[in-house]
């Protein structure tokens, strides 16, 4: 009895989520591409963007202000992870009147294609940005076939 | 003229204000203090240099402009992207005790800090009381 009182409730709840959502895409425009299964909410910090050419796989990870000593990025099979804390030190003696910036430790695993190669990774910051390439191996790489 | 008022000072033609129609404009995130001597605001525009940064002030407004350059390889394809936005704009209204001509503004790491001091005669002042 309650299961079905409850069901029907949870379904009008979640069908009026679901709208809500599809209303709010289709005002926005922002009907999402299918998202990546570690992707996180939008708006996690940081925002990460990833990109492929044949070489290599980029990834950009737009987080202002660390300190790129204390980041950890480490890389296992075709997993990426990327942790570190962003310390915002708050002047006591002040009024605050917004406080839209990520304060304290953070993680992100990114899920990298099965040909990047974990032996060749490099990592550079600048201007807040943290630009990690992976090289992706020879073997994979689309070949060029003549015929002959 | 120190380097952090020449950033104040860009004119904004520095920055590619030219309309590009289809460039997606992000509103950086904030943080906004007050304490005795003034406003301070911290905005979040990585991917932003230094001469790709317009930061205006007038009597009644604070605008803080940049452009996102990031280095990427010739024919790149987009996996996932959380930043589709080519640019960062906000702009605040500013109140009149706020000095406009001393306002200072630090671009590190993408971490923009504008510091806007107040007009000395309205940073409250202690006052001592005498003991008769």
């Amino acid at each position: 009895m309650f299961g079905n009182l409850f069901g029907s409730f949870d379904t009008r709840l979640f069908d009026d989520v679901r709208r809500l959502e599809s209303e709010m895409e289709q005002l926005f425009g922002r009907a999402d591409p299918p998202a990546g299964i570690r992707a996180m909410r939008r708006g996690t910090f940081p925002p990460i963007n990833v990109g492929v050419t044949p070489e290599r796989v980029d990834i950009y990870l737009f987080a202002a202000g660390l300190d790129p000593k204390g980041l950890d990025i480490s890389i296992q099979q075709n997993l990426l992870a990327v942790s570190g804390e962003r310390p915002l030190p708050l002047d006591e003696a002040a009024d605050y009147y917004r406080q839209e910036r990520f304060v304290g430790e953070f993680r992100r695993v990114i899920t990298l294609p099965d040909d990047a190669d974990p032996d060749r990774v490099d990592a550079t910051y600048r201007d807040g940005v943290l630009h990690i390439t992976v090289q992706r191996s020879e073997a994979v790489r689309p070949r060029q076939i003549t015929v002959n | 003229m120190t380097a952090t008022q020449e950033v104040a000072q860009r004119e904004s033609k520095d920055v590619q204000s030219k309309s590009r129609e289809q460039e997606i404009v992000l509103a950086p995130a904030v943080n906004i203090f007050e304490n005795n001597h003034g406003i301070t605001v911290q905005a979040e525009m990585p991917g932003v240099s230094k001469d790709r940064l317009n930061v205006q002030a007038d009597r009644n407004s604070l605008l803080i402009e940049g452009d996102i350059a990031i280095d990427m390889p010739a024919g790149i394809q987009a996996l996932y992207a959380d930043v589709q936005g080519t640019k960062y704009r906000r702009s605040f209204v500013l109140s009149g005790e706020l000095e406009i001509d001393q306002i200072e503004a630090q671009l590190k790491d993408g971490q923009l800090t504008v510091r806007i001091p107040k007009r000395a005669k309205y940073r409250p002042r202690k006052v001592e009381v005498q003991s008769a």
